[in-house]
Order: structure tokens, then sequence, then C-alpha cells
């Protein structure tokens, strides 16, 4: 029976005292009847303009319709039949700028969208829970594909290749695959239980999994496609940018990618029952204004600090963070300082940071991104006390890269170049995707990658064959 | 279907303290796609792993002594310093290495032809073995100094004995060879023997610092393995950023070997004390562990 309301069903949240103390998630998620009565906001529109909202083009009018008739099981088959991490998806990706800005609900005066990205959890977190059953699928055809970087855009192109019968073998640098899932986003916005079934779920649809392995470094480039019929290089921007002023090199100064690496993958959280130490001391600065700069602010509020302050160049109407990102970080005590901006780092007698310059901005014309790009007011500066700063200002691309793979071209920024259609790159049979043929992005778009490029490479091998 | 390529099995074939606290550990694969298989074939001189060797344990860096590609074998040789470290001497021959990825890091610039010094200082004299066997068999005039704080201490004589043409021997007890710092012999070598073209010094970063001194005074280069706190040893986390002729650069990716003479010392230094004392509670959170299990 359709539900008129015009709110998306309530969901209940820990509340913020409680979530700042430790690294559990935000909220549980739908329960059945909730999950049902939100699954009766949806229209069922025959031109489904969600789909194409979603970078991977999941039937979401077709899962939601199984919630409404609670076939559960239904409704996963048809969510799993195009996506393979659809308790990651549903989790983190923006819903609110994909799917559900396109949702017909949402265009109704005063209305909100359906909240599939919820939904979407929902259905995953049941089949989990239920009892996951592996789908083997034998291997048909013979030429085998190396995968290399098992984040979201290896993880989508292996299991796509796997389902249609290829031999794939799945390369991961570090010693536990998902890349940015599993050593970026932290615990209390994605659980590593979550991305383990999820990884475990392809990795029995037959392919191989092979981790501590650096392409380019423990096998050489050559060696690998004389081995493999086509490759795919899905290794993220994972160089950490710095702002590169006065006293970056201090004690407490962290890229963003160092701190959540400690802490996530590394498990600093834990220490010392887990090896792997991190300080944050009692005032944190956390630099940047994104997604990745909520999760350390967040992640370093739950790890004791007193204050957390983001800094931010502009204001509030540019924060490219999501709104739910924001937003919780606020309830959890997260100050926000915009139009600043540090221009030095303060030294202690420890050769500890101990403070930081900071310049006021104020915003001038738009600049190539649309937004108004800050400026700074001369002479206007203030001096913020922190024992750590945190830079969460951006990524580029891996420098192994560089060295490893001198065949492939690469654009100015370093990214590598692709066919947009089948995102080969300049050398044939050699495919790229996801960060490091965009630059930092999201995971669902990297699972977009994934898609597409798995398409390019099976119409390649289907070609030369 | 049980995927056919993982986990691959990396195990201890022998490990031996050859030094107060001082081990020497050598890792192989069960298979030839094996990390010490695929490390041994791949590695060149100065190059590192990242080992990690349980469920909680950190990753670190160990540069590698010696590979065997014919017995899939990667040979480590570390002195313990803190949790890490400890726990790998407390493996066993036949115990699995969790993980092992290398080899990272840029190889040394092997020259030809040349006079060359090689100083090793402490633990550090392992990590200079490859370097010295490598200019050794590309026709170079290799000069050795090794020095250790004590006789115990100086490791692996023999097998530089065999890779250098001059030897000389330093402790700063003077329990063995010439009594003082390899400074100190080195002042004296290139007194007695002239200068060198290019050198290599590996050990304490206080060390190094004072060999690239005496390097900047007498004008000829010498790399140095910077040993800054790495996180993935990959290029990823900018934890092991060096400042080097008032550059960034990342001792993991653009490393681990510098120009001594260019390189930042004391910034290393006090980089190096970043996580001190926590890993202090660490080593000592671990020895009580420790002590529990054996009860």
């Amino acid at each position: 029976m359709l539900n008129r309301s015009k709110q998306k069903t309530k969901l209940t949240e820990r509340s913020p005292e409680d979530r700042r103390k430790d690294f559990l998630e935000v909220n549980d998620g739908y329960t059945f009847t909730e999950a049902v009565s939100e699954a009766d906001r949806c229209l069922q529109c025959r031109n489904a303009p969600c789909i194409q909202g979603c970078p991977v083009a999941i039937d979401i009018p077709g899962f939601i319709k199984a919630i409404q008739e609670k076939d559960l099981e239904r409704s996963w088959e048809i969510l799993y039949t195009t996506n393979q991490l659809p308790a990651i998806c549903g989790r983190v990706c923006p819903q609110e700028k994909q799917c559900e800005e396109r949702c017909t609900v949402g265009k109704i005066k005063d209305s909100e969208p359906v909240a599939i990205g919820r939904l979407e959890r929902f259905t995953a977190d049941w089949k989990r829970k239920a009892g996951f059953t592996p789908v083997t699928i034998e291997v048909t055809k013979p030429e085998k594909i190396a995968v290399v970087g098992s984040g979201p855009a290896g993880l989508t192109v292996a299991s796509e290749l796997a389902k249609n019968g290829y031999a794939v073998d799945l390369f991961e640098a570090l010693h536990a695959p998902g890349g940015v899932l599993t050593y970026g986003i932290p615990e209390f916005r994605l659980p590593k239980e979550i991305v383990r079934a999820e990884i475990e779920g392809i990795r029995q649809l037959g392919v191989s999994l092979r981790t501590d392995l650096i392409v380019g470094k423990t096998i050489y480039f050559d060696e690998i496609r004389q081995k493999y019929r086509a490759v795919f290089l899905g290794i993220g921007a994972g160089a950490p940018k710095f702002m590169g002023v006065s006293g970056t090199n201090l004690n407490g100064i962290f890229s963003a990618s160092e701190f959540l690496t400690r802490v996530n993958l590394m498990k600093a959280f834990r220490f010392p029952y887990a090896d792997t130490p991190i300080t944050i001391g009692k005032h944190v600065i956390v630099v940047g204004g994104g997604n990745v700069a909520m999760d350390a602010a967040r992640s370093a509020m739950r790890l004791g600090a007193q204050t957390v302050t983001i800094v931010y160049r502009r204001t509030e109407t540019e924060l490219p963070a999501r709104w739910e990102e924001y937003h919780h970080a606020i309830e959890e005590g997260i100050r926000f300082m915009w139009l600043s901006n540090p221009i030095a780092y303060l030294p202690g007698p420890d050769f500890r940071v101990t403070g930081a310059r900071i310049q006021k901005m104020g915003l001038g014309d738009p600049d190539a991104s649309g937004r108004r790009k800050p400026v700074p007011l001369p002479g206007v500066e203030e001096t913020l006390d922190c024992d750590c700063v945190i830079e969460a200002i951006g990524q580029s691309a891996h420098r192994i890269l560089s060295e490893g793979f001198k065949e492939v071209r690469l654009n100015r920024y370093g990214y590598i170049e692709v066919d947009p259609e089948t995102l080969m790159t300049s050398v044939p049979g050699v495919f790229a995707g996801g960060d490091i043929v965009t630059g930092a992005a999201t995971v669902i778009e990297a699972m977009g990658a994934g898609k597409t490029a798995a398409k390019g490479i099976m119409r390649y091998l289907t070609a030369i064959a | 279907m049980t995927p056919a390529i993982e986990p691959t099995q990396e195990s201890v074939f022998t490990i031996r303290e050859i030094a107060p606290k001082i081990f020497d550990m050598t890792i192989v694969s069960s298979t030839e796609e094996g990390s010490a298989a695929l490390i041994s074939k791949h590695a060149k001189a100065g190059q590192f792993v990242m080992i990690r060797g349980g469920e909680e344990a950190e990753r670190i860096p160990l540069t590698i002594a010696q590979t065997e590609p014919e017995k899939r074998a990667v040979r480590l040789i570390f002195q313990v310093a803190g949790t890490s470290t400890h726990k790998l001497s407390l493996l066993k021959p036949g115990d699995p290495v969790l993980n092992l990825a290398g080899p990272l890091g840029k190889p040394s610039e092997i020259v030809e032809g040349k006079k060359v010094l090689v100083i090793g200082g402490g633990v550090g004299i392992a990590a200079i073995l490859p370097i010295a066997r490598e200019l050794y068999h590309a026709g170079n005039e290799v000069t050795v100094v090794l020095g250790a704080r004590t006789t115990a201490l100086l490791i692996l004589k023999d097998e530089f004995a065999q890779i250098s043409h001059h030897l000389t021997l330093c402790t700063d007890d003077g329990s063995e060879g010439h009594k003082g710092f390899v400074t100190d012999a080195i002042k004296d070598l290139v007194a007695y023997r002239g200068v060198y073209d290019v050198g290599w010094a590996v050990g304490p970063t206080i060390m190094m610092k004072m060999c690239s001194e005496i390097a900047k005074q007498l004008d000829f280069p010498l790399w140095t393995s910077l040993n800054p706190i790495m996180v993935d040893g990959t290029g990823m986390c900018g934890g092991c950023r060096v400042l080097v002729g008032d550059e960034v650069f990342f001792a993991c990716v653009d490393g681990p070997e510098f120009d001594g003479r260019l390189v930042d010392w004391d910034n290393l230094m006090l980089r190096q004390k970043q996580f001190k004392n926590e890993e202090a509670d660490s080593y000592h959170h671990c020895r009580l562990e420790d002590q529990l299990n054996s009860r």
C-alpha cells in the first residue's frame, strides 16, 4: 500500500554523546517494518529516473518492489545482479547526488525522495545475516586477466569478468584487500566486517586474490603483460598532498591518509592491543572540507580529542563533503572555522606542533569548479593552538606508477589517459579506471568505471580472439 | 572453487641470534608465486621489504640483506628495538610469516670501475652488505669500514672480507680493530689513500649524519639509507617524509637512499622520535603479554 508520507521513514540514530566515544556505526539501519514502510513510498515510476542517476544502473524500482512485497530474497537477487558491493554502497554512496536526486517522490513539493540508500543497505544487511550462499561460476573462457588494485574499481572489474566466465587474478599491494574501503573509510561509517564479507562474496565467484603484491615491484609490468591477455589498473590516487607550509615536517602533523591508515587498516584505535600507535593530543585541527576531512575529524574525536576544529578556506555553502557527514560531524561536536587557511605550523620545544597561523580568507569570483574562489584577506591572521594537524586536502597519483608502468601514457596531472568508451590505455590490452584516471572521486564512480572497463575488456578479448 | 594463488605461504627457514639482540633470519616461499620467491627474483641492492609478523603487528621496513632466487629465499637481519622486532625475533624455523611485501624503494645506483667507500655501523652493517657485494662484482675498488659499540656487535666480518679490497674494523670500546668511531677511520683512510669517488653509509642516524659531514668537507657524494617511520611503504601515507636539499621527499618511494650531504639530519632524528612514548608503552605491554603466555 502506497505510503504518502513526505518524509523518509525515520531512522533511529545513536546519540552523538555515545557515538563519539566508540567506532560503532551511527545507526543500525532500518528494521523490517521500517524498510517495508519506506519501500511503500516508491511510486514504481515506469521511466525509473533513479536508475539513470546510478553509475552502475541498479534496477532500483525492482529491488524496492520486492521489499514492498516482503520478498527479501528476490530483492537481494535483483540488487546483487548488478552490484556486488551493496552493503558498502548503501552506506557510502552520495545518494543525494545520484539516485535520490532524480527520485520522482523527491520532486513533489516539500517531499524527501525515497531513501534508496537505506533500503539498499537493508536488503544487503538482511542477506548477510540470513546467510549468504556463495555463487560459484565455472571458468569457461581461455583468457586470464590481471586486475591490479583491490579497491572498488578493481573489485567490480574482477567480479564482472568472473561472472562472465573469465579467470581473474586480483592483486593488492597492502596486506588487506579493499583499497580505500579498508584503509580510508572509518569503521563507524563502514565496518570492516562488511567489507570483508562482500569481498569474500567476490572471491567466491572464483576470483583469485593475492595480497602483498606490488605490480611494478614484486612482479614487473612486462611480466604481468606476458602472463595475462588483459590487464586492468585500478590503483587509486593514493599519494597524499601536503599544503607545503612551513612546519609541515613537525611531529603531530599527518596527512589524512597516514592518520586514517593508522586508525583503520592498522587498528591504532585498539593500541596497545594493536601495535601501531597514533598520537593526537588534546586539540586537533583538520584542514580541508571533503568527506575525508569529516572522517578524520570524527575519528580524532573518537580517539579522545577534547576539541576538533575543521579549518576550511571557503564556507559551508561550498563544502564538498556529503551533507549527512557534515551534520553528523556537527552533532558530534566538531567545530568549523570557515574562510580560514593555515599558512604556518608552529613548533614547540620538543619539535611537536603547538599551533597554526591561520590566514583569514574572503570569497572572490567563481573559479573553474564554479565555486567562489577563496582569496586571502591581507594582514588578517590568527593563531589556533593545537597538538595535532591532519591535512585532508586531497591525493594525487601513486608514485610507484611512473616507475612501474612507463609505457602507459599519463596526462599532465599524472593520471592515466584512457579511451572514454572502453577505458583502454595507450597500451593495447591494458585498461584503467577509478581514481587513477579521474583523480579522487567516489566509491560508486570507481565501480561504474569498473563496469565500463569490464565491458571494454570483454569486447577487446572477443575482437583479438 | 578455492582460488588458486592464495594465500601464499611464507615461512621462516632459519633464524639465529648472531650478536646480542641481532637476528639473522631467512624467509622462504612454499611456491614460485610466493612473496619471498618473487622478491628474491626482483630485488636489487638497497631495496627493502615491509614485514608484519602477526595479526595485530605493525608493518615495518627491513632492508634486504641477501636474496637467493633458486631457494626462493630472502635474508633479513634486524636488531630488536621494540615490539615489532621483538615479535619477529620470537619466530622459530617453520613458523609462518604473515605478510611480506617488496622489494620497495629505489635500488642503489651501482657504479663501475670507481674507487668506492662503504661504511656500515651497528645493524646497518647488514643493510650495506648487498650494496658492497654489487659494487665489488661491478669492478669497483671497494674499501669497507665497519663499526660497532663492541666486538660482539661487529657482525658479518667474514662475509665482507670476501667482497672488499680493504676492510677496516672499529669499535667504540677498542675491543676489536681501531678504537673509535667510523668517522675517525674515514679521515685516516682518506689521508692515507686519497679521496673516494663515491661512498655509501648505512647505520645509526647519528653515524650517517657525521659521515655526511665528512663527505661534505672532503667533497664526495655519500649515499645514506634513511630510516624514518613508515606505515605502508608504498608512497601512500607520507609519514616517512624527509627533507633533502630543502625539498620534501618520501623515503619509501623516492629513497631510501639520498645524498647524505643534502639531508636535514636533525629533522629526521626528531621525526624518528614521534612515537617514542607509545613505542615504550607498546614494548612494555608486549613483554607483559610474553610473561602471561609463558605461565
